[in-house]
């Protein structure tokens, strides 16, 4: 089946090409920060995580997103979906692949990365995320490669699948719960150190993920012979619609909380996030970009009629994803760290070589992605 | 009738206030209320601060533990490598120093240092176990075993931890290194490890020796007549972030 990937159009191939030429530069960039070590990136003593980590946080989220297709699919019998649920599994596989990269590149010591297995340490999230991680990706790849091998050869799917397909439902919880567990868990970061910080990852997750998947098949549809079908697109719109309301409602309830409580350090990083601090607000047009484009798209998605006309659709989404991309993938990381325990604002800008390994593993992963579909439209079209 | 931890601490408060001549101070303990227990020796420290306040400009403790310690000099403030250096009164305690309205006692410094928390967030996130807490109270790195992630600076509620950026190697001139004291690599993370070799053969932390105004007192905190306790005794002190349950072992007597 994997034979799949390696025929292709010209079109095809021009895409991989151009992916391929990013992940070479970030590859290039890469062998230099391992020569000079991370003082190639933005990140400083009181900012120690950048890029890297937010991408990685932004990631378990489109990866946990598959859950949303999976779900409504094998326990509701929502038939709409039953063409694009092995769409949803390799997203979430390339996903969790550039999760681990964007984890690898972040590393100091990258070559002791299997220290995590070799002194397992129970205490620590890192150590469980990885875990899950790991597990998840297994449970995808095994999942939706199974299932499309089935429709390859004509026959049913084997029995034995159905219980992991189960299982890979709240695995798909599992992994961006612990993943916010990173964050939530540390004292004296008032940022991260909420409760809700859970719930707010899993709607930010549930809207980012299925956005994308969403500007996938209309890109499917567009520029190959296979369609997701209009109803799938539009029930994926929904969900869109419903966790994005919750992801706004959850962020209200932060700034609530932070701000009628007065706790001044409570407020800070928000205050820092959206006004600046000491002068410094290098992350302020990001964050009112997003909280922009989130008014916005809340409307477009909850309307019905801007929801389900698949003109308007490409356009809601594609601000969604920004949005969420802004604030979590960016603000919610850098934001933390600012100010530092000793009050100092320290602005964080992520240079030339970090940005370049960010979209070598972007286009690393979407090469994975291109690859799979390519495999999955054509077992499609023959079967 | 016996008197509440609450009373105690509102004395205290007000014993602080008077001393520091400004407003409220809270998060105050004093030297017959500390809550020890626990191993029989758990190292600790206490900053006198009526001593090392008066010594502005002094750097004799970071000077020579920088010095034994091959911590590397990077100019580059942003990514420096600091076991040990002296921060401003206000930034040091936001929640208590940092309110008052006396700018000129916010402004002093003093040092800083990692705290050799009992329940150190450090600790409980590490992936690896490269830091770990020993039973005498001492949170310690395995630099060869850490893999670079940081994920404990992101816990240390205090920003004591550093982290390599640079190749140390780079800023350590060949005649200055301390040939008894290993020097690090790239990409993994340090800090101030409390003199332990020294500390394990009798010795005190060389901060300590270092002081002049003999600022910096350390001791068992669990043993009544150590130096440290003596110190404790009848003064109050204040800890860092203290709200934070970490349990810090460095001691700032008022």
């Amino acid at each position: 089946m994997i034979q799949k990937a390696f025929h292709g159009g010209k079109l095809y191939w021009l895409l991989l090409g151009a992916l391929a030429a990013v992940a070479a530069a970030g590859v290039w960039f890469y062998l230099r920060q391992l020569e000079l070590g991370l003082s190639v990136t933005g990140m400083v003593r009181d900012v120690s995580w950048g890029l890297y980590i937010a991408q990685f946080t932004f990631f378990v989220g489109v990866a946990a997103s598959a859950v949303t297709v999976v779900l409504p699919y094998y326990l509701h019998d929502h038939r709409a979906f039953g063409k694009i649920t092995i769409m949803g599994e390799f997203l979430a596989v390339s996903s969790v692949v550039m999760c681990m990269l964007f984890i690898f590149v972040d590393l100091g010591q990258p070559f002791r990365v299997l220290h995590v297995f070799l002194y397992p340490s129970p205490t620590s999230p890192m150590f469980w995320d990885t875990v899950v991680l790991f597990g998840y990706l297994v449970l995808n790849l095994v999942i939706a490669w199974t299932v499309l091998g089935a429709e390859y050869r004509g026959t049913p799917p084997p029995g034995w699948v159905r219980p992991l397909i189960y299982l890979s439902i709240p695995w798909a919880v599992s992994i961006h719960t612990i993943t916010a567990f990173l964050y939530a868990g540390l004292p004296g970061r008032h940022l991260w150190l909420s409760a809700i910080t859970a719930a707010r990852f899993l709607a930010s997750a549930f809207s980012s993920g299925p956005s994308l998947l969403i500007l996938l098949c209309m890109a499917v549809r567009r520029f190959t012979t296979f369609d997701p079908g209009k109803e799938a697109i539009r029930s994926m719109g929904k969900i869109v619609a419903y966790a994005f309301s919750a992801h706004v409602f959850f962020i209200l309830l932060e700034i609530f909380t932070s701000f009628y409580s007065g706790v001044g350090s409570h407020r800070e990083s928000f205050v820092y996030l959206f006004r600046g601090l000491e002068g410094h607000a290098a992350l302020a047009p990001a964050l009112w970009a997003s909280a922009i484009l989130a008014l916005a798209a809340l409307v477009l998605i909850v309307v019905p009629k801007t929801r389900n006309s698949l003109r308007v659709l490409p356009l809601t989404v594609a601000m969604v994803f920004v949005s969420i991309w802004l604030e979590k993938g960016l603000g919610f990381v850098v934001g933390g760290f600012i100010p530092s325990p000793l009050g100092a604002v320290t602005e964080y800008r992520p240079t030339a070589p970090e940005i370049f390994i960010t979209a070598g593993v972007w286009a690393l992963g979407f090469m994975l992605l291109a690859a799979f579909f390519k495999v999955f439209i054509t077992v499609r079209r023959e079967a | 009738m016996k008197t509440t931890r609450r009373e105690l601490l509102k004395r205290g408060a007000k014993t602080g206030l008077l001393l520091l001549g400004g407003t409220a101070l809270y998060e105050v303990v004093s030297g017959s209320e500390l809550l020890t227990g626990g191993a029989p020796l758990r190292h600790a420290m206490a900053v006198d601060l009526r001593r090392c306040l008066q010594e502005e400009g002094c750097d004799r403790c970071a000077a020579a533990c920088h010095g034994a310690h091959n911590v590397p000099r990077i100019a580059d403030e942003l990514r420096a490598v600091k076991w040990i250096w002296k921060d401003e009164m206000g930034r040091i305690f936001p929640e208590t120093v940092g309110r008052i309205a006396n700018a000129e006692l916010r402004e002093k410094k003093t040092v800083v240092l990692c705290n050799h928390c009992t329940n150190a967030p450090c600790v409980r996130v590490c992936p690896t176990g490269a830091t770990f807490s020993r039973e005498d109270g001492i949170v310690m790195m395995d630099q060869h075993r850490c893999i670079g992630c940081r994920y404990c600076m992101a816990a240390c509620p205090y920003g004591s931890r550093s982290f390599n950026w640079y190749d140390p190697r780079r800023f350590l001139s060949e005649d200055a290194i301390n040939p008894d004291y290993p020097t690090r690599t790239r990409g993994v993370v340090e800090k101030c490890d409390f003199c332990a070799e020294r500390l394990d053969t009798g010795g005190r932390p060389l901060c300590v020796e270092a002081c002049r105004a003999g600022a910096l007192i350390h001791g068992n905190l669990n043993d009544p007549g150590s130096d440290l306790r003596r110190a404790l005794q009848g003064r109050f002190a204040l800890r860092r972030r203290a709200e934070l349950d970490t349990d810090p072992g460095i001691y700032y007597l008022l």
